[in-house]
């Protein structure tokens, strides 16, 4: 089963299959330290830029800060949700802590 | 590769989405194929249509376009009409109720709460007046902006309104320029205190003389490629070219053209003409409009204006920064601007105000670029009886300074690119601030700018005091906050608010302001205006006066107002949403 995985509104927020799943204005505790310095940057969302599937896994790459220092900046690709019988399945991303993986394509 | 924005585009855009509209309208909004809602939401746009935000499905900004800010007899209201029968929502605004309208930063309007099946008879309505709402957001020509007074005004250099509505005419529904790389910004100005803000657009037509075969000509110098949303404000950049009236309309859609064809479709985060200018430069924009698209040999520019220009300038270098208040017009009638908070007024309000309009003036109202409206050609002596209305009680034509200097965008309550509630706070601060703080003497405009996320629709860059909305902790809890700039204006010299303070928590902002005022009064050298006290203090000592305090204002919308459904309903919280409805506004549920 296809899934359309797209950012709209001028990087407000991811479409998967037609329906709003992950909005700017989130708050996520990342864990990449290398994003700030901060041990696990405790980052708002303020743009999405891209989004894609790895798997299952639904991943964003984002612009945003981290509140406790101020850096900007995008980090690497972010898991954002799952995707089952290619259904979307929200993860609960403003209370844990969201892995950050760095692919080749990151400067 | 080009965009999923891009594919919808060139599958079906512009004039031909109206009748796909008109059918999904007939059979309701659960019609629209599931995997094709975000197709038929991003052409929507292009009839003035925009889904709200997260929680809000099935409900749409309806944004109408009223060009250079027109409207002429009657129309008023028919908005107020329209307003009152269709923009009322599933739950009510505690600052405005249900059923308001909402003048815009680029002289439009914008109702909420809208359903997809009213539309057939929204549009009748307001097209039985002669208004519209194509092209009033999407990819191609927005709503053209100029001068509020332009042929009222008494000192103006040319009246530009004859060529904004020329070129309204010519390039809404024009399929040439329906569907450019991303949203074009048109403003034109005649005046002499800049009231267009060119500065600020996409293209920018303004006020120039020029001496062409021994005769001093008038008419405008084009400027390219400003703007203001996501950290990438600009400046429109002056490209040397002066059209008079008569060439205004073919060397726009020259431009518009040379847009088209250049702009970048493969990425719509570079896609705004800026990035185009910030590739090429203004010498090689102005030779490839010269040698591709356009036919004559274009004039170089003429002398401009911007000496003179005082609008939102934070200047007092005479002239007006905004248009509120009683002024003669070139005709000996008056036009009285009046002061509408954050831009809403409610139905009743807009009315009374259609009606007042008709009885003291010509039943025309324009709306200006600060929010507020005017009521035009009220002769002298009907002066007093207008002012004795209850209307202008609230809408004052002499209003506090706080209050003639709020602006406000959407926000969290219906804007899906928010992060934080944005109109009820800045009516709350304004009369907080009246209340509170003392401006330095003779101070008179100050311009407080609030916007709920970068894209900047508040304009925040261009006041004394920018806000804009962010995310801090305090005591280990997530708030709203705003970032504090400081000295933005335009004029001569325009430049763009430094953001001194990051992410002050939303109830310590008025305490800033007040600390800031209080420091600026102390420090202040004669009678220098807010922004040159900012112009001669360095950034350092700037962030040292912001001082953030905790004061008597208190906060009822510090938690994440984005993670409700609507921030003023009783239970607010995403799962008691009624969205997505019916016409009707009973709630689809799922065996539907
Ligand atoms: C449904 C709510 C809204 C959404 C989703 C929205 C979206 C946007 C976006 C995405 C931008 C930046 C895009 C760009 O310039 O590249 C923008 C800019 C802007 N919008 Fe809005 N907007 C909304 C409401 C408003 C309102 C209420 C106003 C006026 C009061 C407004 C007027 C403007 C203006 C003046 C800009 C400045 C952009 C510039 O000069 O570059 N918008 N809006
Ligand atoms: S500035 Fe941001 S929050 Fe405000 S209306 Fe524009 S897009 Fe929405
Ligand atoms: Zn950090």
């Amino acid at each position: 089963m296809s899934v359309s995985l797209r950012v709209l509104d001028d990087g407000a927020w991811v479409s998967v299959n037609d329906a709003r799943e992950v909005s700017v204005s989130e708050l996520w505790r990342l864990d990449d330290p290398s994003f700030c310095g901060c041990e696990l940057p405790d980052f708002v969302v303020e743009n999405v830029l891209d989004v894609g599937a790895d798997g299952r896994t639904v991943s964003a790459k984002v612009y945003g800060q981290c509140i406790a220092c101020g850096q900007t900046g995008v980090p690497g690709w972010v898991p954002v949700g799952r995707l089952r019988e290619g259904e979307f399945v929200d993860i609960d991303r403003e209370r844990v802590v969201l892995p950050v993986r760095r692919g080749d394509d990151d400067e | 590769m080009p965009t999923d924005v891009e594919r919808w585009k060139s599958e079906v855009y512009g004039n031909e989405i109206r009748e796909h509209l008109l059918e999904f309208a007939e059979q309701g909004w659960d019609t629209i194929p599931e995997d094709e809602r975000d197709a038929w939401f991003e052409r929507f746009k292009w009839w003035g249509l925009y889904h709200q935000r997260n929680g809000q499905e099935s409900y749409f900004m309806m944004r109408i376009g009223t060009p250079n800010g027109v409207l002429t007899p009657g129309q008023t209201e028919v908005v107020a009409e329209v307003a009152d029968e269709y923009a009322r929502g599933p739950a009510e605004n505690p600052i405005f109720g249900n059923g308001y309208v909402d003048w815009t930063t680029r002289q439009s309007i914008q109702l909420h709460w809208i359903k997809l099946e009213d539309i057939p008879e929204i549009f009748e309505k307001l097209e039985s007046v002669g208004l519209s709402t194509q092209q009033a957001c999407g990819d191609s020509w927005r709503n053209i902006v100029g001068c509020p007074v332009a042929g009222k005004d008494k000192h103006e250099h040319v009246d530009a309104l004859p060529v904004a509505m020329e070129l309204n005419e010519t390039f809404k529904g024009n399929d040439d320029h329906s569907n450019l790389p991303r949203k074009w910004k048109v403003s034109i100005t005649g005046c002499r205190e800049g009231c267009g803000q060119g500065d600020i657009n996409d293209l920018a037509l303004e006020p120039a003389t020029k001496e062409i075969d021994g005769e001093e000509t008038k008419g405008f110098n084009i400027r390219i490629g400003g703007g203001l949303s996501r950290n990438e404000p600009r400046l429109a950049r002056d490209i040397d070219v002066f059209v008079t009236p008569e060439q205004a309309a073919e060397v726009s859609g020259a431009i518009s053209a040379l847009f088209r064809d250049n702009g970048d479709r493969d990425n719509r985060y570079n896609a705004r003409i800026k990035f185009l200018m910030d590739e090429w430069g203004a010498e090689k924009f102005r030779n490839v409009l010269q040698e591709e698209y356009v036919d004559f040999e274009l004039e170089t520019a003429g002398d401009d204006l911007r000496s003179e220009y005082s609008y939102n300038s934070g200047y007092a270098d005479g002239g007006h920064s905004d248009h509120v208040g009683i002024h003669e017009q070139a005709d000996g009638n008056y036009y009285v601007g009046l002061d509408v908070l954050v831009g809403r007024m409610g139905v009743d309000d807009t009315k009374e105000l259609a009606r007042i309009a008709d009885e003291y003036g010509s039943g025309e109202v324009r709306i200006t670029q600060r929010q507020n409206v005017i009521i035009t050609d009220v002769p002298e002596e009907k002066l007093d009886a207008l002012q004795d209305e209850d209307l202008l009680d609230h809408y004052s034509p002499d209003p506090h300074p706080f209050m003639r200097g709020s602006i406000a965008c959407t926000g969290t309550e219906f804007c899906s690119l928010s992060i934080v509630e944005t109109k009820n706070r800045q009516v709350r601060y304004a009369r907080w601030l009246k209340e509170n703080v003392e401006l330095p003497a003779g101070v008179e405009d100050f311009h407080i700018h609030l916007s709920g996320c970068t894209a900047s629709c508040a304009q925040p860059q261009i006041a004394d005091i920018s806000l804009r909305g962010m995310k801090t902790r305090k005591d280990g809890e997530p708030v709203e906050a705003l970032d504090i700039g400081l000295g933005g204006g335009l004029g001569e010299n325009p430049n763009f608010a430094e953001w001194v303070t990051q992410r002050v928590p939303v109830d310590e902002v008025p305490g800033a302001i007040k600390n800031l005022l209080a420091n600026f009064e102390e420090r202040r050298e004669g009678d220098e205006t807010f922004r040159e006290f900012v112009a001669r203090t360095d950034e350092e000592d700037l962030a040292e006066l912001v001082e953030p305090e905790e004061t008597s204002y208190e906060d009822p919308m510090m938690h994440n107002t984005k993670r409700t459904w609507y921030p003023y309903a009783d239970d607010d919280s995403l799962d008691a949403s009624p969205a997505p409805t019916h016409g009707d506004g009973t709630p689809i549920t799922s065996d539907d």
